[in-house]
C-alpha cells in the first residue's frame, strides 16, 4: 500500500497548486511541496528494508485482458531514481518560487511540474511494461507543456513541438518494442521479463525489438542522432531545464536501459550499438558545448555529452560499468542541476545568458561564483569532487572493454578526448562568466540572488563536495542497492579517491592538461570554424516537417478535394473491388437450394419495382415525376414484404412510405423543381457503369445467399418467444425483449434526429416560390373541403386503429413502431387538411418532450429490472384475470413498447410538423415569441 | 423466384447508387431512399423467401425467419429519420450556400441567392 501512496501522492499533488494558486504565492508553493515531500519521506522510510534485500511490490489488475496491471515495485534502482526525482524536484520548487515573476501563472506552472514529477515516479516504479509506457508518454506530454510554458514565444513553441515530435515518435517505437518484448517473454510483468533474458536473446525477433526499444530510449535521452531537440528545449524556464533536462526526464532513457538490462543487454548487438551511439553522443555534445556562446546551450550540450557517457557505460555492460553508470547518473544530476540553477540565477540577475555580454561577475556575485566554479569543476572531473570518481571509473572501464574487438583501443582514446573537451568547456563557462573582464555592461546591474533562491544550489554543491570526499560513506549504500537491482547480485566494490598511480589517473591528468590548453587556444579554434557553414537544427527540423506536411497535403487533395461526388465514386469503387474480389473467389454462384417457381403476380410485382426504380433514376431531373415513381417503389416494397410472410414489415413500410412522401414533397417545395443538366456525357457514362456494376454485384450476392442453405439462429427466438417473452408475435418480442437494447438505441437515434432537425430548422431562411417550376401559380384553394372533412372523421378512427395495433402488438402483427407511425400520419393529415394555423391552435404542445419522454420510459423500463436484481431490460409478464374482461396478459415489454410508440410519434411529428411550420409564422426560432411577428412581416415581404 | 428477387434488388441498388452520384441534393436524397429500399429487401431476404409462412406462433408449422424482419423493421424507421435529416440538411445547405449543389460551396454558376 505504501508503494501505491508513493506513486499516488505526486499525482494527487497536481491539483494542489491549481486549488491554492489564488491564495498567494508563498502558500501555493508550500502547499505544492507538501505531497511530494511526503512521498520522499515514504521512500526514505523504505530504505532500510530495501538495503536488507527486500524488494517491494504492489499489484492490482487494471485491464487484465490486455496484460495491463497497476503493478508497482520499489527496488534499489527505483529508490535511486525516486530520490533524485523527488529530492531535486523539491529543490526545483523552491528555486522556481523565486525564479518566476509574480505575474506569471505559477499555479499552472507548478501543476505541470508536479504532473511531470508524478509521471517520472511512475516510470521508475512501474512493474508492468505497459504501465511504464503510459507514464513514459505522460512525461512527453508534461514536458511539452513545460517547455512551451512561455507560449507567447515562438522559440518556446517550436522547441516544445520539436521535443514532443521526437520523444513522441520514440515513444511509439518504444510501445512497439515493449509489445514485442512482452510477447517474447510471455508477460508484461517486469519480473517475468527480467527473468526470461535467455529466451529473449534467442528469439529471432530480438534485433527488431532491441532496435525499437533503443529508439525510444535514445530519443528520450537525446542520444545521437536524436540529440537535436534537447538544446532547443532550453527555451523552457530555467527550473524546467534544471529539472527535466539535467536530472530527470533525459535520464528516463538511461533508466529504461538499466531497468531492462538483465533482459535485453546480453548480446553483442547491444554492446556495439549502445556504446557506439553513446560515444558519438559524448563527443558530439562535448564539441558543441565548447562552441556555443549561450550559457544554457553550453549546459544543454554538455548534458548531451554526459548522457552519452552514461550510455557508453551501459553499452559496455560489465558489472562495474553498470555501477559506474548509476554513479554518474547520481553525480551528473547533482552538479548539472546546480549549474543550471546558477545559470538561471545569472540570467535572472543580469538579464542575459550570452557569454559575450557577461564577465567579471565574481565581484558582484562572489558566492554564486564559488558555487558555480565548484559545480563546473565536478563536471570537468577535477579530483576531490564527485564527478572525478565516476569519470575515473569510466576511464577504467573504457580500458578493459572488448566491445569493438580489434579496435577496442579506440575506446580509451575517445574517452580521453571527451574528457579533454569536457575540461575545456567547463573552464570556459566559469572563466568567461566570472573571471574574464566584461566587454560591456550586462543589461541590468548584477547582484546576488535572494538567499533562499541560492539554497538549492548550495545544497547540491555541498553534495558534490561531500560525495567527492567521502564516497565510500555516502554513496556506497545507495549504489549497492541500485546495482543489485540491475545485476541481480551484490557487487563487491570499493569507492575511493585514490587508487594509486595507474592508467586511468594518467588519462585524467592528460584530460586536465590538454583541456586547459584547448581552452587557452580556443579562440583560434573558433576562428578556424567560422569558415564552416553552420546548420541550425531547428530550421532543418521545421523544414522537414513542413515539406512532409506539403506532401501529405498534396496526396490528401487528390482524394479529398471537397467534391462529394468524387468521394462517392471512390467509395463505390472501393466497395466494388472488395465485393468483386469476394465474389470471384466464391466458386459457383448457384448454391444447392434450387429456385422456387415464379408466378404471374410475382412477375408483375418485380416488373413494377424495376419500372419504378429505373423510372426514378431516368426522370431524376424532373423531380416531382421522379418522386412519384419513387413512391411506386415504396408501395411495391411494402407488398413484397406482405407477399413473403412479413406482415409487420409491410405495415411499417406502408406507414413510413406515407410520411417519407409527405416529407419529400414538403422539401421539394423549398428546393428547385428541376435539376439542371450538368454532368458531362463522360461523367454520366462513368456513373452508369459504376452503379450498374455494383448492382450486378449486389444481385449476384443476393442470389448466392438465397440459393444456399443457411443455418439461422432464429430457432432460439421461435422456441423462447412464448415461454421467455410471453408473446406470440416473435418479431415484436425480438424488438421489445430479446433485442430490446438495440431498439432502445434506435429510438434514441430517432429522437436525436428529430432534435437535430429541429435545430437545423432554427432561423432557417428559405426561398419560398409562389409558383411551380413551370411558372404556374399555386392554387389559391389551400384546404380542399373533402379532405378537410374526411380528415376530421378519420382522426378518431386512426387513433383507435393505432391503439388497437399497439395493444395487440405482442401477440399479433403490430406494435409500438407501427402504432406510432399511424398516429403520426393521422395528425399530419390534420395539419395538411386544415393548415398549420388551425392545427397549431388545437395541438398546442411541443413534440420534443414527447420523444424524450418516450426514450425515458423505455430506458426506465429497462432500468426497472435492476430493482429486481435482473440484468438491464429483462422483461417480466404475467396473466391476470378481471371479471368481465376475462384473462389478459400484462408484460413490462408493453411499457417498453409504449416508450417506442411515444418516441416514434414525437420524432415524426417533430420532423414533419416543424418543417411544415417553416412556411408559417410558427416557424421555430430561438426567441419564438418576440420575433414571430417580425418574421411574419419579413415572410410576407419575401413572398411578394 | 430467387433469381427474380435478386435481379430486382440489383436493379434498385444500381438506380439508387446512380442517383447518389448526382450533383444536386434532391436526386441524392431520392437515391438514398431508393438505396435503402434495396438494402432492406436485401437484408430481409437473408432469412430466405417464405411463402405463406405463419407470422404468429401457433403450434408447429412453417414460420418465416423473424430475426431479419425485426432488424429490417427498425431499419425502415431509422431510414426515415436519416432521410429526413439529410433532406433538412439539404434545405439548410441551400439556404446557406444559395444553391443546391452537394458540395455545399457558394459558387458563381449556381442559382442566385434565395
Amino acid at each position: 500500500m505504501t508503494l501505491l501512496w508513493i506513486a499516488l501522492l505526486p499525482l494527487l499533488g497536481v491539483i494542489v497548486p491549481v486549488l491554492t494558486s489564488g491564495r498567494g504565492r508563498r502558500f501555493c508553493s508550500l502547499a505544492t511541496a507538501a505531497l511530494p515531500a511526503l512521498g520522499l519521506l515514504l521512500t526514505l522510510a523504505q530504505l532500510p528494508g530495501i538495503a536488507a534485500g527486500e524488494s517491494l511490490r504492489f499489484a492490482a489488475a487494471w485491464i487484465p485482458s490486455l496484460g495491463l496491471d497497476l503493478a508497482l515495485r520499489l527496488d534499489g534502482l527505483s529508490v535511486l531514481f525516486n530520490l533524485l526525482i523527488l529530492g531535486i524536484g523539491l529543490l526545483i520548487l523552491l528555486y522556481a518560487h523565486f525564479y518566476l515573476s509574480p505575474e506569471e501563472p505559477y499555479g499552472r506552472f507548478y501543476a505541470y511540474l508536479i504532473l511531470f514529477m508524478a509521471s517520472m515516479v511512475g516510470i521508475v516504479m512501474s512493474d508492468n511494461l505497459l504501465l511504464l509506457w503510459l507514464y513514459w508518454e505522460l512525461t512527453s506530454i508534461s514536458s511539452f507543456l513545460l517547455i512551451g510554458f512561455w507560449s507567447h514565444r515562438s522559440d518556446a513553441r517550436k522547441g516544445a513541438r520539436m521535443a514532443l515530435t521526437v520523444t513522441g515518435a520514440g515513444g511509439l517505437a518504444l510501445l512497439a518494442g515493449l509489445l514485442l518484448l512482452g510477447d517474447m517473454a510471455g508477460s508484461f510483468d517486469i519480473d517475468v521479463v527480467l527473468a526470461s533474458g535467455d529466451a529473449i536473446l534467442a528469439d529471432p525477433r530480438y534485433p527488431l525489438m532491441l532496435g525499437l526499444v533503443l529508439l525510444g530510449a535514445f530519443t528520450k535521452s537525446a542520444q545521437f542522432p536524436f540529440q537535436f531537440w534537447l538544446p532547443h528545449a532550453m527555451a523552457a524556464p530555467t527550473p524546467v531545464s534544471a529539472y527535466l533536462h539535467s536530472a530527470t526526464m533525459v535520464k528516463a532513457g538511461i533508466f529504461l536501459m538499466a531497468r531492462l538490462h538483465p533482459a535485453i543487454a546480453g548480446s553483442e548487438l547491444w554492446s556495439v550499438v549502445v556504446s557506439l551511439v553513446g560515444m558519438a553522443t559524448l563527443l558530439y555534445g562535448a564539441w558543441f558545448a565548447l562552441l556555443k556562446t549561450d550559457l544554457k546551450a553550453i549546459l544543454a550540450f554538455s548534458t548531451v555529452s554526459h548522457l552519452g557517457l552514461i550510455t557508453v557505460l551501459l553499452g559496455i555492460g560489465s558489472p562495474m560499468a553498470v555501477l559506474a553508470a548509476l554513479f554518474h547518473v547520481l553525480n551528473h544530476a547533482t552538479f548539472k542541476a546546480a549549474l543550471f540553477m546558477s545559470a538561471g540565477i545569472i540570467d535572472h540577475e543580469t538579464g542575459t545568458r550570452e557569454l559575450g555580454r557577461l564577465g567579471g561577475l565574481r565581484r558582484a556575485m562572489p558566492v554564486t561564483a564559488v558555487l558555480t566554479t565548484v559545480a563546473a569543476a565536478a563536471m570537468a572531473g577535477v579530483p576531490l569532487l564527485n564527478g572525478f570518481l565516476s569519470k575515473e571509473m569510466f576511464f577504467t572501464e573504457s580500458l578493459s572493454t572488448p566491445v569493438l574487438g580489434g579496435l577496442s583501443w579506440a575506446m580509451p582514446v575517445l574517452a580521453t578526448l571527451g574528457g579533454i573537451l569536457s575540461v575545456a568547456y567547463s573552464l570556459r563557462l566559469v572563466h568567461a562568466v566570472f573571471f574574464k573582464p566584461a566587454r560591456e555592461a550586462p543589461p541590468s546591474p548584477p547582484h546576488e540572488p535572494p538567499r533562499l533562491m541560492r539554497a538549492p544550489v548550495e545544497l547540491l554543491v555541498a553534495l558534490c563536495v561531500l560525495v567527492g570526499l567521502f564516497p565510500a560513506a555516502l554513496a556506497t549504500g545507495l549504489l549497492d542497492m541500485a546495482s543489485q537491482a540491475v545485476l541481480g547480485e551484490s557487487l563487491d566494490f570499493h569507492l575511493a579517491i585514490w587508487h594509486g598511480v595507474n592508467l586511468p589517473l594518467a588519462m585524467s591528468v592528460v584530460a586536465l592538461m590538454a583541456g586547459i590548453a584547448t581552452y587557452w587556444r580556443h579562440g583560434d579554434l573558433r576562428r578556424y570554424l567560422k569558415g564552416f557553414r553552420s546548420v541550425d537544427s531547428r530550421l532543418v527540423f521545421e523544414d522537414s516537417v513542413q515539406s512532409l506536411n506539403r506532401r501529405a497535403e498534396k496526396v490528401l487533395t487528390r482524394f479529398e478535394g471537397g467534391s462529394l461526388q468524387r468521394y462517392m465514386a471512390w467509395l463505390l469503387l472501393a466497395s466494388l473491388v472488395m465485393g468483386g474480389i469476394g465474389l470471384a473467389g466464391m466458386g459457383p454462384l448457384t448454391g444447392s437450394k434450387g429456385n422456387q417457381p415464379i408466378d404471374g403476380v410475382l412477375l408483375l410485382g418485380a416488373a413494377l419495382l424495376i419500372f419504378g426504380g429505373v423510372g426514378t433514376a431516368v426522370t431524376h431531373r424532373y423531380r416531382l415525376v421522379s418522386l412519384i415513381l419513387l413512391s411506386v417503389v415504396g408501395l411495391m416494397v411494402s407488398l413484397t414484404f406482405a407477399r413473403f410472410s412479413a406482415p409487420d414489415l409491410a405495415l411499417t413500410q406502408l406507414s413510413v412510405e406515407v410520411v417519407t412522401m409527405i416529407l419529400l414533397m414538403l422539401a421539394l417545395f423549398f428546393l428547385p423543381q428541376k435539376t439542371p443538366r450538368e454532368s458531362s456525357p463522360r461523367r454520366n457514362l462513368r456513373d452508369v457503369v459504376l452503379a450498374g456494376t455494383l448492382g450486378f454485384v449486389v444481385a449476384s450476392l443476393n442470389y448466392a445467399v438465397l440459393t444456399r442453405d443457411n443455418a439461422p439462429i432464429s430457432g432460439f427466438f421461435l422456441d423462447n418467444s412464448i415461454p421467455g417473452g410471453g408473446g406470440h408475435n416473435v418479431v415484436n418480442v425480438i424488438l421489445v425483449d430479446f433485442r430490446g437494447f438495440d431498439t432502445l438505441g434506435e429510438i434514441t437515434v430517432l429522437a436525436l434526429a428529430g432534435l437535430a432537425i429541429f435545430k437545423l430548422l432554427n432561423r432557417l431562411r428559405l426561398f419560398m416560390p409562389h409558383s411551380d417550376g413551370e411558372g404556374r401559380v399555386w392554387s389559391p384553394d389551400r384546404y380542399p373541403a373533402i379532405l378537410t372533412s374526411i380528415s376530421m372523421a378519420l382522426l378518431p378512427l386512426a387513433l383507435l386503429v393505432s391503439a388497437f395495433i399497439f395493444l395487440r402488438g405482442h401477440n399479433l402483427p403490430g406494435g409500438g413502431f407501427i402504432a406510432g407511425l399511424i398516429t403520426a400520419v393521422a395528425l399530419i393529415l390534420l395539419y395538411m387538411a386544415r393548415g398549420v394555423e388551425w392545427a397549431q391552435q388545437r395541438l398546442d404542445f411541443p413534440y420534443q418532450p414527447v420523444a424524450i419522454i418516450g426514450v425515458a420510459i423505455a430506458t426506465l423500463t429497462g432500468l426497472g429490472s435492476w430493482l429486481f436484481g435482473h440484468p438491464f431490460l429483462t422483461s417480466a409478464f404475467g396473466h391476470f384475470h378481471l371479471p368481465l374482461v376475462g384473462e389478459f396478459e400484462l408484460a413490462t415489454a408493453m411499457l417498453f413498447d409504449l416508450g417506442v410508440y411515444l418516441a416514434v410519434v414525437g420524432a415524426t411529428l417533430m420532423i414533419l410538423a416543424n418543417l411544415g411550420k417553416v412556411t408559417t409564422s410558427h416557424r421555430p426560432t430561438k426567441e419564438a415569441s418576440q420575433t414571430s411577428a417580425a418574421a411574419n412581416k419579413r415572410l410576407t415581404k419575401e413572398n411578394r | 423466384m430467387e433469381s427474380l428477387y435478386a435481379i430486382t434488388t440489383g436493379v434498385l441498388t444500381a438506380c439508387g447508387l446512380y442517383l447518389t452520384l448526382r450533383g444536386r441534393t434532391f436526386p441524392v436524397v431520392v437515391g438514398l431512399t431508393l438505396l435503402s429500399y434495396a438494402v432492406n429487401l436485401f437484408l430481409f431476404s437473408m432469412g430466405g423467401l417464405t411463402t405463406d409462412g405463419a407470422a404468429i406462433l401457433d403450434g408447429p408449422g412453417t414460420y418465416a425467419d423473424p430475426l431479419p424482419q425485426a432488424l429490417v423493421l427498425t431499419a425502415i424507421v431509422i431510414g426515415f429519420a436519416m432521410t429526413a435529416f439529410v433532406v433538412i440538411l439539404a434545405m439548410r445547405a441551400r439556404s446557406e450556400a444559395g444553391n443546391d449543389h452537394v458540395d455545399g460551396r457558394k459558387r458563381e454558376d449556381g442559382e442566385g441567392r434565395a
